[in-house]
């Protein structure tokens, strides 16, 4: 998986908390090849995972993609998948995460709901 | 009335042609800024009021009092992390470190989750660069690698590369050669006239296959690297050297991905040995627009461009030890103030969960997922916009941004000061109290 902009969530980035934000990060671009082969069916979502989390995101085809690599706009869908080492340089790997994916009927989390099982102490 | 030749603050291209129309102090109309800055400068709904949490609820308050609890936080950490600061001005960036010094924390840009690796490269090979003007007049071959400006720098191309028309380029796109090394096809690639297309997490050795290649010796490449046959690096090889005045963007793509610095390092080296044969230049696409102002700024103040740790007698840099993730991974930081930034949806979500740990200050235009964590939320002007002050481009040149509507609301400048106000009175009632 590589995350990254996208014009619909730069255009949005400043308005996280709405509808538009939520369509432009929560979604996944994968090859045609791989759409087929999972299965993605009109209304299917896709569930992404790995030893971090795991994600479900709407599925779209990108051509621009070969078979195996996925691409999901950056933002905190993404990041869940994305550990938290940094190679001893300060910044993350947040492109060339080795993740699993397959087809699912679950929802995806609206942003509210995302963060809303993050433990926050009282100050 | 119409604002002619504002500049556009969302991107690190500074665009500074862009006209503003403005009525009864709203922005009604942007025009020549892209859909990026556009939304930008637009605006979107704002946070109404000063919050602290209690109870477990956001509460508003006045400004005081939400600059009082934000003292309180900083001054019982014993040593918090003030992070964000690409998107506002120089100004509120210097206010930013004398807090850091006075309150003793370490203060960290959104660099180090972006162009981190590109600072850390540049340190260690230096950077053979150039003005966005000078690539605009002369550059005849571009390359960009691991960057896709058509989605995160969209007017980059016609402004200051590959379809710009220059002094010594007045053909524009037509005479210059267009490169593009990604591990995806993208916008930007179709606008290419050669597109490489390599496996992910093999920079690195493309880059060393192409630096032999460079130097005459490419009997010792293999017959592919990274996913792409000798035969077509040997031809990108090729039109490298043929440039007369090549200049190489480069993106997260290669920062983001495995090797990181070293990457950087190798492409730096790379543009190094072109300079052997002929003109070659190399940048880093920063995103945020004055993602390279707060490099200057603490540069010039501390000695050191991120992740600076003011906790000591002297300043103190040490990636992986004092930026941002990395303190929050390893729990070595007890409270937050993070302004212009979002970590809560940029960072991995382990080091959210550790960040959401601890109070949290949050300085801000609009609400996002950090305010879901935060315990006092200070709404701000939005600099570039409704507040003025100093910008870097991704070339290094400063510019001045304009106030385009006045705002009710306070700039960073501001608030900070207020913050630095309460954190003075604070410590002398401290003292004070310690000494009866």
């Amino acid at each position: 998986m590589i995350s990254g902009r996208t014009l619909a969530q730069g255009a949005n980035c400043e308005s996280k908390m709405s509808e538009d934000f939520f369509k432009a990060a929560s979604s996944c671009h994968l090859s045609k090849e791989d759409y087929d082969l999972l299965g993605l069916s009109d209304g299917k979502n896709i569930l992404l995972k790995n030893e971090f989390g795991k994600t479900v995101l709407s599925p779209r085809v990108d051509d621009g993609l070969r078979k195996g690599i996925v691409f999901v706009p950056m933002g905190p869908w993404a990041n869940i998948l994305i550990g938290p080492d940094t190679g001893g340089c300060g910044t993350p790997q947040f492109k060339g995460v080795e993740i699993d994916i397959e087809a699912t009927n679950s929802p995806i989390m609206d942003i509210r709901e995302l963060f809303g099982s993050v433990q926050r102490a009282e100050a | 009335m119409m604002v002619e030749d504002a500049i556009c603050s969302f991107c690190g291209c500074l665009c500074d042609d862009i006209n503003v129309e403005v009525e009864e102090n709203n922005v009604k109309r942007v025009r020549h800024a892209c859909r990026l800055g556009s939304s930008k400068i637009m605006g979107h709904e704002r946070i109404r009021s000063p919050m602290v949490r209690k109870d477990g609820e956001l509460k508003e308050v006045s400004y005081q009092q939400a600059y009082e609890r934000a003292a309180e936080i900083l001054l019982a950490a014993s040593k918090p992390l003030l992070y964000g600061w690409a998107s506002t001005v120089c100004e509120a960036q210097k206010k930013g470190i004398l807090l850091a010094e006075e309150v003793g924390g370490v203060l960290d840009s959104t660099a180090t989750v972006c162009h981190g690796p590109s600072v850390i490269g540049i340190e260690e090979k230096g950077l053979p660069g150039a003005t966005l003007g000078q690539v605009k007049n002369r550059a005849d071959t571009i390359v960009f690698w691991g960057c896709n400006p058509a989605e995160a720098h969209p007017r980059h191309s016609l402004r200051y590369s590959s379809n710009a028309c220059g002094r010594f380029t007045p053909e524009g796109r037509s005479a210059k050669r267009i490169i593009v090394v990604d591990v995806r096809e993208t916008r930007t690639s179709k606008n290419a006239d050669k597109q490489v297309i390599i496996q992910p997490g093999t920079d690195y050795e493309v880059i060393s296959a192409l630096r032999m290649l460079v130097a005459g010796k490419g009997d010792v490449v293999p017959d592919e690297v990274g996913g792409v046959a000798k035969k077509e690096l040997a031809s990108l090889a090729q039109m490298l050297l043929a440039a007369k005045f090549g200049a190489v963007f480069f993106g997260l793509g290669i920062t983001h991905s495995r090797g990181r610095y070293k990457n950087i390092d190798n492409a730096l080296s790379l543009v190094a040995d072109l300079n052997s044969h002929t003109k070659f230049v190399i940048m880093p696409m920063r995103g945020h627009y004055n993602v390279g102002g707060i490099g200057q700024v603490l540069a010039w103040s501390s000695g050191y461009p991120m992740s600076v740790d003011f906790t000591r007698q002297a300043p103190y840099f040490n990636p992986g030890e004092t930026a941002a993730c990395d303190l929050l991974a390893k729990a070595d930081t007890d409270a937050a103030l993070i302004i212009a930034a979002d970590p809560a949806s940029n960072f991995p979500r382990k080091i959210v969960e550790e960040l959401a740990k601890m109070p949290i200050i949050q300085i801000d235009p609009y609400e996002n997922p950090t305010t879901l964590l935060a315990d006092v939320v200070i709404p701000s002007a939005i600099a570039g916009v409704e507040a003025e002050g100093t910008a870097y481009r991704m070339d290094g040149l400063a510019l001045r941004m304009r106030k385009l509507v006045n705002s009710s609301y306070p700039s960073d400048e501001e608030i900070l000061d207020g913050i630095l106000e309460c954190v003075r009175s604070l410590r002398s009632a401290m003292r004070m109290q310690g000494g009866a």
